[in-house]
């Protein structure tokens, strides 16, 4: 028989941890790797009689996010209690969203020159306490379990998608994207080493048969650790689910939804549990929290912040900057605190291409070298835009700004003391143009020469300026005797 | 007999007694009566004394005291007091000890009040009669066979039966009323929101408060003042503060609601002609009766009774032998549903999990909506009647409990009966409102019997107000129960006010 032809259904769900400083519902630090139950306190532990207070910071990070995906924020937005018992959830519920999430709807636009552009629409984005981590040792046969608590109470943001997404690459092109939007806004570190980026896919298949397109039962996939784990989960479902439909013909309705687990090992998924029903959370109103009201005011004073939109980045980058689609792209992916020092390097040596140029090579060299962040990084915007200023105007080579680049990213000194210390002259333009005039109406002969082909006349004037003028830069002066040279023939 | 708290915080701040000496006396009347009484599920003699014998020294030494600085009080056992046991009354928490003050307790220290235990309970303060608590009910001092009312039995008995002038309750659905009502004493249920519910754990969220139990409507207000305002850290916490105490001069004009449907079948006719009589003490000095429809009260119980259990059932999750608390460790104990199975079952009372079950099931999927969901619109409409009461009316007066203090035993087996007792009282909770009960002539019985004011929001300072002029004409509150444990000879100080 041959293979049918048949569509892939994605819908994502992405859990993304917020970027505060403290928990959704108390006071406790969010950083990563501390030893365990350090960062807890009775709120987050669930003791009896603690009390959530909502962190408004949290509020803010999710409209913001909420906005940037276009979708709209609800001038109310309530809390939910969804009720479960396990060891590492200490309340016995998490304080979620049912039925008014702070982000209804929204699309987000995925870069490429499709025509029209390429769009996935998300159904909604609601607001949550993250549980606690169960640490499971089972050696010797011991069955012991300890609870972390460090992570209950992180505030996520979780982000579902429609079922728009067509395949296993489109998938990654959107969390790609996404992803990128979520760290230029600042509002999650997206590491997904840490957890703080977690995604779980809905995939299915609509197969085409005689009858029409048949849609295949919906299999939600988990532990996805990677993007790459993403797509491969994709392909490999397709795989699954196309083989079983072959065999079964079950379509969607006749046989209860499964969820499975990614096994990196194995490149496959592996079946978790099959629900017949869908488990009863018992959701209800949290009465311990009050409806929050999010004013208009609050979200017109936010739109501001829509400027650090990778779209609207790429478009600042390309259209007012001049870079070119590769240039701004490379900077994007370098992260938003890249962005801000381009911008500033970009504005002080009023010249955003050759910023762009020093950014991708020489500054990302030199933070893989030292193992560095952007915003580690000694040498500041300032300093470097003031070198490239210079590089501009001519006051100094290349390869003579390289050096100092060095010289700027080892001392705190300014740019004429780092030129002081290597040596470097600043020179002046004119100098050099006085210095070529003079030398050619001095040596008539190596003048005549060089026009009759002999080229190594001009190696002669060189050399006679540096005697003359020890700082004088061989290239720049080779570079205006051949120009003045090139006017009087 | 013991002065009330303001006397004794004015005894205390000019120099007339000591603290220490308070505490003292305190804990001789407390070692007398309390094994008959058991109001109290601890006691912490040393922390009182030393909390005393600082105060004593700062007052020594010039520095400025506190609204209630040296008045010994008793906290209802399921508030929590850093580094004390707070059992709830369960057998879930009988070796919890709570890390942290609740808002409340932590304003009594600030106050400068001593506290010197906690008081006993109905298990998570559920129930009406302090029967199912799980460490034995406390008993009625006018009767000791009769129940003392709950689930703030404990506190209503201590100040009855003169252990202490005053103590904290709470009050969900009548628990701070009833128990005021069947012990002779005054209790506010406050204002949704008036006071931090920070650190009392919760039965039912949304229908919780914290307030003051006393002999006088003065004392009350003096606690409240301590305990309450804005707080932080409870996200359902009003702006707003107490208010002054200003009891009005003349009571002319007033217009007092009454429900007569309130004063019909369901009421014994000894409860009903006691309100009666406060009733036209009020109208004697010049306020006029209006009567007024609530046409959802009727609905008050089955919606309390759904509310408060669904709520209870999602706020006792958190008890499941995992973190701490009671572990069930049998040998059958082998995985981790077992686990929770297990220390449930062993950890909660019949009470407890006759409302967890109540409440899992109103939630559940499917019915949800014609159980939690038609009581909270039900909640919505009675919340309407009131605020259609309070355009005609300046308060409501009625019964607090629909009989006197019933026996021992009487209706623990009939579940249904015994949440009727709450009938009058939920509807206070339902809609956020302050309501007071206070001791009226008890017209054909020796027993307390209570009459309940209730306002509109914030009128806490007010309804209290109301019920101390009551008190300076009256004297029922000053009634005390016959001695219980105390041999003849051991001398009672002087009368209070």
């Amino acid at each position: 028989m041959k293979t049918p032809e048949f569509e892939t259904i994605v819908g994502l769900e992405v859990h993304v941890q917020l970027s505060t400083r403290t928990k959704l519902f108390c006071g406790c630090a969010t950083s990563f790797g501390a030893e365990p139950n350090t960062q807890v306190c009775p709120v987050c532990l669930g003791l009896p009689g603690a009390l959530p207070v909502v962190n408004r910071e949290a509020i803010r990070l999710a409209i913001v996010t909420g906005l940037a995906l276009d979708g709209s924020i609800p001038e109310v937005t309530r809390w939910d209690r969804k009720n479960y018992f396990y060891p590492d959830l200490p309340k016995g519920y998490q304080i979620s969203q049912l039925d008014h999430p702070i982000v209804d709807g929204g699309s987000l636009e995925l870069p490429g020159d499709e025509s029209p552009p390429r769009r996935i629409g998300f159904i909604r984005a609601h607001l949550e306490e993250d549980a606690g981590k169960s640490l499971h040792d089972e050696r010797e046969g011991k069955a012991d379990t300890r609870i972390d608590l460090n992570r209950a109470g992180t505030p996520l943001l979780e982000i579902v998608s429609r079922p728009e997404i067509r395949s296993a690459q489109e998938a990654k092109r959107f969390l790609t994207e996404l992803k990128l939007l979520l760290e230029h806004l600042g509002v999650s570190d997206c590491n997904m080493e840490e957890g703080s980026l977690r995604v779980d896919a809905n995939v299915n298949l609509r197969v085409s048969t005689p009858e029409g397109p048949v849609p295949t039962p919906i299999v939600e996939v988990k532990n996805l650790n990677s993007f790459r784990a993403v797509e491969r989960a994709i392909e490999f479902e397709q795989q699954r689910q196309l083989g079983e439909f072959l065999a079964t013909g079950r379509r969607q309705g006749e046989a209860p939804k499964q969820t499975r687990g990614w096994d990196d090992a194995s490149q496959t998924t592996r079946l978790q549990r099959e629900k017949e029903e869908s488990a009863d959370y018992r959701y209800f109103p949290d009465p311990d929290l009050v409806p929050i009201v999010v004013s208009r005011d609050l979200i017109e004073s936010l739109r501001g912040e829509l400027n650090r939109r990778p779209s609207a980045i790429r478009h600042r980058l390309i259209a007012t900057c001049g870079l070119s689609d590769y240039d701004a792209e490379v900077l994007l992916q370098m992260g938003p605190a890249a962005i801000a020092y381009f911008d500033q390097v970009a504005e002080t040596s009023s010249d955003p291409k050759r910023a762009a140029n020093w950014l991708q090579q020489d500054v990302a060299r030199a933070l893989k070298e030292r193992g560095e962040s952007i915003d580690r990084f000694p040498l500041k915007p300032e300093r470097l835009g003031e070198l490239l200023r210079r590089v501009a105007a001519g006051e100094l080579t290349t390869a003579q700004a390289k050096d100092v680049f060095r010289r700027l990213t080892e001392a705190d000194v300014e740019v004429e003391g780092a030129m002081r210390d290597l040596g470097i002259a600043s020179v002046d333009p004119s100098a050099i143009d006085r210095l070529c005039r003079e030398l050619l109406a001095e040596h008539p002969q190596s003048v005549a020469d060089y026009r009759s082909g002999k080229l190594q006349a001009l190696g002669a004037l060189i050399g006679a300026a540096r005697k003359r003028d020890r700082n004088a830069d061989p290239n720049r002066v080779r570079e205006r005797l051949l120009e003045l040279l090139a006017e009087t023939a | 007999m013991i002065p009330s708290a303001v006397r004794l915080r004015e005894e205390f701040v000019a120099g007339e007694r000591s603290a220490v000496e308070t505490v003292r006396e305190t804990f001789a009347r407390i070692r007398q009566s309390e094994p008959a009484l058991h109001a109290f599920l601890s006691l912490d003699e040393p922390g009182a004394l030393a909390a005393a014998a600082a105060l004593d020294r700062r007052r020594a030494d010039g520095e400025s005291l506190g609204s209630l600085a040296g008045v010994p009080i008793g906290v209802k056992d399921l508030i929590g007091v850093r580094g004390s046991r707070t059992t709830c009354g369960s057998r879930m928490l009988a070796e919890y000890i709570a890390p942290y003050d609740a808002t409340v307790v932590e304003r009594l220290r600030q106050a400068d009040a001593i506290i010197v235990g906690k008081t006993n309970l109905d298990e998570f303060a559920m129930g009406s009669s302090n029967e199912h608590s799980a460490f034995g009910r406390a008993c009625n001092p006018w009767d000791l066979s009769l129940v003392s009312g709950g689930s703030s039995g404990g506190s209503a008995v201590a100040v009855a039966a003169d252990q202490v002038p005053i103590t904290l309750g709470t009050d969900t659905g009548g628990s701070i009323r009833q128990p005021a009502a069947f012990c002779g004493i005054v209790g506010l249920k406050p204002t949704y929101g008036l006071v931090s519910r920070y650190g009392v754990v919760a039965y039912a969220s949304s229908l919780d408060q914290v307030g003051p139990m006393g002999r006088t409507a003065a004392d009350c207000a003096a606690l409240l003042q301590a305990i309450g305002g804005p707080d932080r850290r409870d996200s359902t916490s009003a702006r707003r503060e107490v208010g002054e105490f200003s009891p009005p001069d003349s009571l002319r004009g007033l217009r007092i609601g009454w429900v007569p449907e309130q004063f019909g079948p369901g009421l014994d006719p000894i409860v009903s002609e006691s309100v009666e009589s406060a009733l036209r003490w009020f109208e004697s000095q010049g306020a006029v009766r209006v009567p007024v429809e609530l046409p959802y009260a009727r609905f008050g119980i089955a919606s309390y009774y759904v509310i408060a259990s669904s709520e209870a059932s999602s706020n006792l999750e958190r008890f499941d032998g995992a973190h701490y608390g009671f572990r069930a460790d049998g040998s059958d104990v082998t995985d981790l549903d077992r686990l929770y199975r297990a220390t449930r079952t062993a950890g909660f009372g019949a009470e407890v999990k006759r409302r967890i079950l109540l409440g899992t099931f109103a939630l559940s999927a499917g019915h949800a909506d014609a159980y939690y969901g038609r009581a909270s619109r039900v909640r919505r409409a009675i919340r309407d009647d009131f605020d259609r009461v309070w355009q005609q009316v300046d308060l409501l007066l009625g019964p607090t409990t629909p009989t006197p203090p019933f026996p021992a035993a009487a209706k623990t087996s009939d579940p249904l009966a015994m949440y009727l007792a709450d009938v009058y009282t939920v509807l206070a909770n339902l809609a956020g409102l302050p309501a007071v009960s206070f001791p009226v002539e008890p017209t054909d019985t020796r027993l307390p019997i209570g009459a309940q004011l209730t306002g509109p929001p914030f009128s806490d300072q007010r309804l209290l107000g109301l019920v101390h002029r009551y008190q300076q004409e009256h004297d029922w509150h000053l009634r005390r129960p016959d001695p219980i444990g105390l041999p003849a000879g051991i001398p009672v100080s002087g009368a209070d006010s």
